[in-house]
């Protein structure tokens, strides 16, 4: 085991530069990786936050007696889908109008009939705001007769809905040809190494190593290569992250960084990459080994 | 401790390399493989050690058939025998007993053995004062000693040496060879493939003559006659 670590070790001594280049292909595709996990992961943060907003608004008939819109409402509020339901009666509607449209203040004092329905204001849980669930909580809610009009803003939450999507497909995408970009590089390295140390692997084979002992130290040094271009990426992306943050003067004061579970995955995975591209070009090199 | 009976080997792309060889080589012998260049003598070396199979016939070495060797037995064959060419195969990026070490450390050897090993085979081939020199500041006979320092480490049963004398002027020959005696002398099997009549003259030795693929002579079982007609056919 100890020699196993040595081989590995030397082989970064023998092949500095060649090594150097391995890690930095490894560490920047991994970066790029990581820009864009952090880009999907502040647009799913944003999103939250947006999405919490969704919300279903039903326009109460004038005249409805308050009890029967309250009883509704716990049946409302009893749906799988729905989080909070909020009764806004009239006068409150109008409250809220003189308090929040402030330019028309004076219009809504003279007021002598209150022009304003009541509504009843849905808002749905995490997990239910896409737009089906939007469409079908909109269409139960169209089932009261009291209900005048159902809005939520329907494009916008389809809109939504898309853009997820697409951030999730595209960044799949990038994130397998990144992948197997880097295992390329990685595998060009390796097999790099194995010519350079052919002489070696000879006369190991010819003194009658086993087969993972010769394979040994390049799957090692493999995923050395990975973990050290993991790491590096990390500090890439952080770099990426500050540089980000603090230039935007406070506009994107709330982006968010890697959780540690994230940052162990990103190295893990660039371990497996190594690994795994060093078992790909070794076994394709050393067949018969 | 070598057994071949009946053996043909062809190469993937060529025309048959070896055609019905049969020979035996027991304990302590010293045997000479001779022939013209492309007669098949490093074909047959190559099946000892198992870097080639046969196509047809049975190969057994210190026990082994290398015909049916499963992937995994062969390093355990090929720790028994000690293997030799003409190029020496040292690293290039060592010194002679980082060499000869890398041998032991690569089988697995313990640690704290392999100092005392090297050292002990540097002096059973004379070159205790070359330990710590590459091979590039070593003469050619002292890059081929080294290098059987290194095939002798691991106590083989067998030495196969392939042209062992090959790039060698007529001295460092001389001294090369009264080594591989030495080490048939001490109890191993030698192996030795060559062109060097001389050589082969010298010493009253077992020679088999390998022609287009054939044994042709073998003085432990043909009579020397035959022997003189086979080298003058040289
Ligand atoms: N790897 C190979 N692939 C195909 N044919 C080969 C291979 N090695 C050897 N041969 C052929 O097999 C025959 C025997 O070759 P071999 O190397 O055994 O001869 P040799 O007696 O060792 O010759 P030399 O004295 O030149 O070393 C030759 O015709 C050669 O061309
Ligand atoms: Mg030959």
């Amino acid at each position: 085991m100890r020699l196993l670590t040595r081989e590995a070790v030397l082989a970064f001594r023998r092949a500095p530069l060649l090594s150097a280049l391995s890690v930095t292909t490894i560490a920047f595709s991994l970066f790029t990786l990581g820009l864009f996990g952090l880009v999907a992961l502040n647009l799913r943060e944003a999103l939250r936050g947006i999405e919490e907003r969704v919300e279903i608004v039903a326009f109460v008939l004038h005249g409805t007696p308050a009890e029967t819109v309250t009883l509704a409402t716990q049946d409302i509020a009893a749906f799988p889908e729905v989080q909070r339901v909020n009764y806004v009666s009239e006068d409150e509607a109008l409250e809220r109008a003189r308090r929040e449209l402030v330019e028309f203040r004076d219009a809504y004092r003279d007021l002598q009939v209150n022009p304003l329905p009541a509504s009843i204001e849905v808002r749905l849980r995490e997990g239910h705001r896409d737009a089906g669930s939007v469409e079908r909580v909109a269409e139960r809610l169209r089932g009261f007769d009291f209900v005048e009009d159902v809005r939520f803003g329907r494009e916008w939450v389809q809109k939504l809905d898309h853009l997820r999507n697409i951030t999730g497909v595209v960044g799949g995408a990038i994130g397998l040809a990144f992948a197997a970009v880097a295992m390329v590089i990685i595998g060009v390295t390796i097999r790099i190494t194995l010519l350079q140390r052919a002489r070696e692997i000879a006369v190991m084979r010819l003194v009658g190593a086993t087969k993972w002992f010769i394979r040994g130290p390049f799957l090692l040094e493999g995923a050395l290569k990975g973990l050290f271009g993991g790491a590096l990426s990390l500090l890439l992306c952080y770099g990426g992250y500050l540089l980000f943050r603090d230039s935007s003067e406070g506009t994107l004061a709330g982006l968010v960084f890697f959780t540690p579970a994230h940052m162990l995955l990103i190295v893990v995975f660039g371990v497996l990459l190594g690994l795994g591209a060093s078992v790909l070009s070794v076994g394709r090199q050393l067949r018969n080994v | 401790m070598i057994r071949l009976t009946h053996v043909d080997k062809s190469y993937p792309n060529g025309a048959p390399a070896l055609k019905d060889v049969s020979f035996r080589v027991r304990k302590g012998e010293f045997v000479f493989l001779t022939g013209h260049s492309g007669a098949g003598k490093s074909t047959i070396m190559r099946l000892l050690f198992a870097e080639q199979r046969p196509t047809h016939g049975e190969v057994r070495v210190s026990g082994y058939d290398v015909g049916t060797l499963k992937p995994r037995d062969v390093p355990r064959l090929r720790r028994r025998l000690g293997v030799v060419f003409q190029d020496f195969r040292l690293l290039e990026d060592r010194t002679a007993s980082e060499n000869i070490a890398f041998a032991l450390e690569v089988t697995g050897a313990r640690p704290d053995t392999i100092g005392a090993r090297v050292i002990r085979v540097l002096a059973q081939v004379g070159l205790t004062a070359k330990a710590r020199a590459y091979p590039r500041e070593m003469s050619g006979g002292e890059q081929q000693r080294i290098a059987i320092a290194r095939a002798l480490v691991n106590d083989p049963a067998i030495l196969l040496a392939d042209e062992p004398t090959g790039n060698l002027d007529e001295r460092a020959t001389r001294g090369v060879f009264q080594l591989l005696r030495d080490i048939n002398a001490a109890g191993t099997v030698v192996v030795m493939a060559t062109h060097d009549l001389d050589l082969v003259r010298q010493a009253p030795y077992r020679t088999i003559e390998v022609r287009e693929g054939a044994i042709v002579y073998d003085s432990a079982t043909d009579d020397p006659a035959s022997a003189g007609a086979a080298a003058e056919a040289e």
